[in-house]
């Protein structure tokens, strides 16, 4: 669905991605990595909001170079949510659907499962992080588009909406979708990803299943053997 | 006794003389025996009357060497630019309402529609002088009137061009209700005394609208004097008075309303003064008066270019001038005190109708134009504002004494009757 | 873009700065038109208050705005939008509502003073139209700066340096000039050098229609023909339209090149 070709990004002189390649199929695709290392860079470059130096990311076999209108096929979840502060919870969803031209899209069962209607009428300035979160969730998931991008999804929701959120994400997945999630909740990250992609110092350091993972860094258990490949390369 | 029957036998025998043997003699074009002016005037008696019928008279060099009165009725006299047109010699002349064309230009002479020499007693009233060199053109006489003429110009530059009005050496000469526009000067006294100056207008002149050299004891009141080079210049005169006067749009790079120049003892009162780019342009003049004139809108309302010494600017309304006062040189005694300044900041806590702290109507900005004038750009901009508040609380360039200590917190009302 | 102004526009509007600014202006023309009971000098004292203020408050709403949006706007790049959408739409919000605010705030109290019935009315017109083009004009360099500048604050501290370059540096430097070669003709360079200032050249503009004319007589004939004349006038129009257009187009340039 998402291929990516020989991805190069600096920022600066700061060097990110260094040729990264990567096929991303349907199912959820975790991408991991130590703070820093591109996953959000990569992110924004599938979305066009940060342009590759180098390299080519083709989206269901169209180069997105200078294009827009493919995003009408992307979700994305942005990891910090911050929105105009003057307007009202139910004008913003308003306001996305109009931007998006798909006014017709219902959100309730979305506001429902995280239990927003009490402050559909509330200004967005006074929510709190956690409950805008959960606002930025519902701009996610409401327009049930093909490929999902999630950045950081867990930030700051109690426990009952990270269960809504998995349920929310094994039902996207039913569908067929196409999910890239980045989190640092590995045990989030455990329970939802079919595929794990590791960046380590700008390249693809592992592609494969969360059992091939395990195998290669001969770990029992997920959390140690990211940490395996992280004191490996570190130490 | 006997001397003052016989001064009135005489006074009597002028009486009947002008009356019971004066003549009329009546000029028109379809008359055979008298078709012209000059035929006229040569077979009138002393005292005549001459009376010109409508039409035109191509004619020029009428000299009059006896009292006459010569009266158009709506005649016009075209001088087909040969020269001067009447040129009166003799006492006791009138002449009324004629139209005046064509006076010839010279670069040698300088030719006049009307010229007075050595005469008393003349009457110029009501006549239209257009295609001119000079107007009307006064010489060593005296006790005249000039009254209700109008003169028509086309100057375009000063070299070629001849004045409206020129006075040289008379005295006590009434010009009032004339109308001058589009000539050099419009009004000029040179050595003329005694004058009086009512309600004129000059307009569009290419240097003065009224010039005085070397003249004393002159009134000038109640004219106006619109888009001149300057409205009023006065040079190297003294006891002069000028009220009631309008100055008016006087624009340009040497532009004034009044201008000042070695004059000395002189009153200025109860005159306006608008849109000039200086109001009044003083130098070299002691003991000038300037009280209850209004300033408004003005480019500079005073530049004092130095030498002046003992004068009072008191009582006078400085309404929005770009700059209200340009100053060079020292205090010298001058005063500027109880003045009404619209942008006065001050404030007035007892209430007695003068402003708590003084004024200080120099800014520095108006010096920086005066020496770079291109620098007039930056007129209120916000680094202007700042040099200028800067040197307000702690002058530098601008004399430190120079200030109105009794500022008006109210605009003056003048009683322009006085 | 139409769509990205409206809710720019609409967000701005509802905003606590937007009314701040709107009172200000409404509360300045009533004062001034109380205190001066003289249309036509009210109009003065607002020019200088236009001349410095504006591109004041155009520069640090521009500038305060496109940092407080940031996210906003980053949220907006994910949706299928035109990147150069999205800031244009975004700035003109912004100077849209700045400048209405100015034409409300000043509008109200010139017209309950009469100004349809005074001959003045020109002078407001031109007065509001200068007011707007500094609006575009500093906004749109303010977009720029924070296009350019991650850091909140130096990106603020740029913005008002400029400001401060723009309405008081700018002018001591070039007078010092003119006073330091007062010896040459200068008319030209002067002429040249108001022009490539916004703000110098809108307020000989507005100038020109208030009392420096009985002046421009004073400094010969180069500025009286150019400032004086239609052709210099439209010039003059021609090259606020070219210093509003500049900036909008960098910022076009830039968005469309920028990581987020």
């Amino acid at each position: 669905m998402i291929k990516i070709t020989n991805l190069h990004k600096k920022f600066a002189s700061n060097e990110i991605l260094k040729g990264i390649n990567l096929n991303i199929d349907k199912g959820v695709t975790a991408i991991l990595g130590p703070n820093g290392s591109g996953k959000t860079t990569l992110n924004k470059c599938i979305l066009s909001m940060v342009y590759p130096d180098k390299g080519t990311i083709e989206i269901n076999s169209q180069n997105i170079h200078s294009q827009w209108k493919y995003r009408k096929g992307i979700d994305y979840l942005p990891q910090i949510a911050n929105f105009p502060n003057n307007i009202t919870v139910n004008e913003l969803i308003k306001m996305i659907k109009d931007l998006r031209q798909e006014s017709l899209k219902d959100e309730t069962p979305l506001i429902n499962l995280f239990k927003l209607t009490p402050y559909l009428d509330k200004k967005l300035t006074n929510l709190s992080g956690g409950t805008k979160q959960k606002i930025n969730l519902v701009l996610a998931f409401m327009f049930d588009n093909d490929i999902l991008i999630l950045d950081e999804p867990t930030t700051g929701l109690d426990p009952a909406a990270l269960i809504s959120l998995k349920e929310l994400i094994f039902k996207e997945k039913q569908k067929g979708k196409t999910i890239l999630v980045t989190s640092h909740i590995m045990s989030f990250v455990e329970e939802i990803s079919d595929q794990i992609v590791f960046i380590l110092e700008g390249k693809t350091y592992f592609h494969g299943s969360i059992q091939e993972l395990k195998e290669s860094t001969n770990q029992s258990d997920f959390q140690h053997a990211i940490a395996n490949i992280l004191t490996d390369n570190y130490a | 006794m006997r001397k003052l029957f016989a001064f009135y036998s005489i006074v009597f025998f002028i009486f009947l003389g002008s009356n019971s043997w004066a003549k009329r003699i009546i000029v028109s074009a379809s008359n055979s025996s008298i078709s012209s002016v000059k035929h006229a005037i040569e077979i009138a008696q002393s005292n005549d009357t001459i009376l010109v019928k409508s039409g035109v008279y191509q004619e020029s060099d009428l000299i009059i060497t006896k009292p006459l009165t010569i009266i158009s009725e709506n005649a016009t006299i075209d001088g087909q630019n040969k020269g001067e047109i009447f040129i009166v010699k003799a006492d006791s002349v009138t002449i009324k309402n004629f139209t005046i064309i064509n006076v010839g230009t010279s670069y040698i002479k300088d030719f006049a529609a009307i010229r007075v020499r050595d005469s008393k007693a003349f009457n110029i009233e009501n006549n239209t002088i257009k295609e001119l060199f000079f107007g009307i053109y006064l010489e060593k006489s005296k006790n005249g009137r000039v009254v209700n003429n109008k003169i028509y110009g086309k100057a375009k530059n000063e070299f070629n061009s001849g004045n409206g009005i020129q006075l040289w050496y008379c005295n006590q000469i009434l010009i009032q209700g004339n109308y001058v526009e589009k000539v050099r000067d419009g009004i000029y006294l040179e050595f003329s005394n005694y004058c009086t100056i009512d309600n004129n207008t000059s307009k569009d002149n290419v240097r003065y609208g009224l010039h005085f050299m070397f003249s004393n004891n002159d009134t000038v009141t109640n004219s106006r004097y619109i888009n001149n080079g300057a409205g009023v210049a006065i040079m190297f005169s003294k006891f002069m008075q000028m009220s009631h006067n309008i100055f008016s749009d006087n624009w340009g790079s040497a532009a004034y309303g009044v201008l000042l120049k070695e004059v000395n003892d002189t009153q200025i009162y109860a005159n306006t003064f608008s849109n000039n780019t200086t109001a009044i342009n003083i130098e070299g003049s002691n003991r000038v008066t300037y009280t209850h004139n209004d300033f408004i809108s003005n480019g500079w309302a005073i530049n004092s270019r130095g030498a002046n010494y003992h004068n009072k600017v008191n009582y006078n309304n400085f309404l929005n001038n770009s700059f209200d006062l340009l100053y060079h040189g020292q205090l010298n005694q001058n005063s500027f005190d109880s003045n009404y300044w619209s942008n006065y900041t001050g404030y007035d806590l007892d209430k007695d109708g003068i402003g708590d702290i003084s004024h200080r109507p120099i800014k520095l900005f108006s010096y920086v134009v005066n020496n770079t004038p291109e620098a007039i750009i930056f007129l209120r901009s916000l680094f202007v504002d700042i040099i200028d508040f800067s040197e307000k609380v702690s002058p530098v360039f601008t004399p430190d004494n120079l200030v109105d200590h009794k500022p008006q917190i109210k605009k003056i009302n003048h009683d322009k009757n006085n | 873009m139409l769509k990205i102004l409206k809710y720019s526009f609409y967000d701005l509007i509802r905003s606590r700065w937007s009314y701040i600014y709107f009172l200000f202006y409404l509360i300045l023309g009533f004062v001034l038109l109380f205190l001066n009971h003289d249309i036509g000098k009210a109009i003065i004292t607002l020019m200088n208050v236009i001349i410095v203020l504006v591109p004041l408050i155009s520069t640090i709403f521009g500038i305060m705005y496109y940092y407080d949006s940031k996210e906003f706007t980053e949220l907006l790049l994910a949706l299928p939008i035109k990147r150069s959408s999205i800031f244009l739409g975004q700035y003109l919000g912004i100077s849209l509502s700045l400048s209405m605010s100015l034409l409300i705030g000043l509008g109200i109290p010139f017209l309950s003073y009469g100004l349809l019935e005074s001959g003045i009315i020109f002078d407001f017109i031109i007065l509001i139209l200068i007011g707007f083009f500094l609006t575009l004009i500093f906004s749109a360099l303010a977009y720029n700066i924070g296009l350019r500048n991650e850091n909140k604050i130096k990106g603020f501290g740029l913005a008002i340096l400029l400001w401060l370059f723009l309405a008081v540096i700018y002018d001591g430097i070039f007078l010092s000039v003119l006073m330091l070669f007062g010896d040459y003709p200068l008319e030209n360079i002067t002429l040249v050098g108001t022009v490539l200032n916004p703000i110098d050249l809108s307020r000989i503009l507005i100038l020109l229609k208030l009392d420096i004319s009985a002046l421009l007589g004073y400094t010969g004939a180069v500025f009286k023909k150019f400032f004086g004349g239609t052709a210099g006038s439209l010039i003059s129009f021609l090259i606020l339209l070219l210093w509003t257009y500049i900036p909008i187009y960098l910022i076009y340039k830039t968005a469309k090149k920028k990581d987020f």
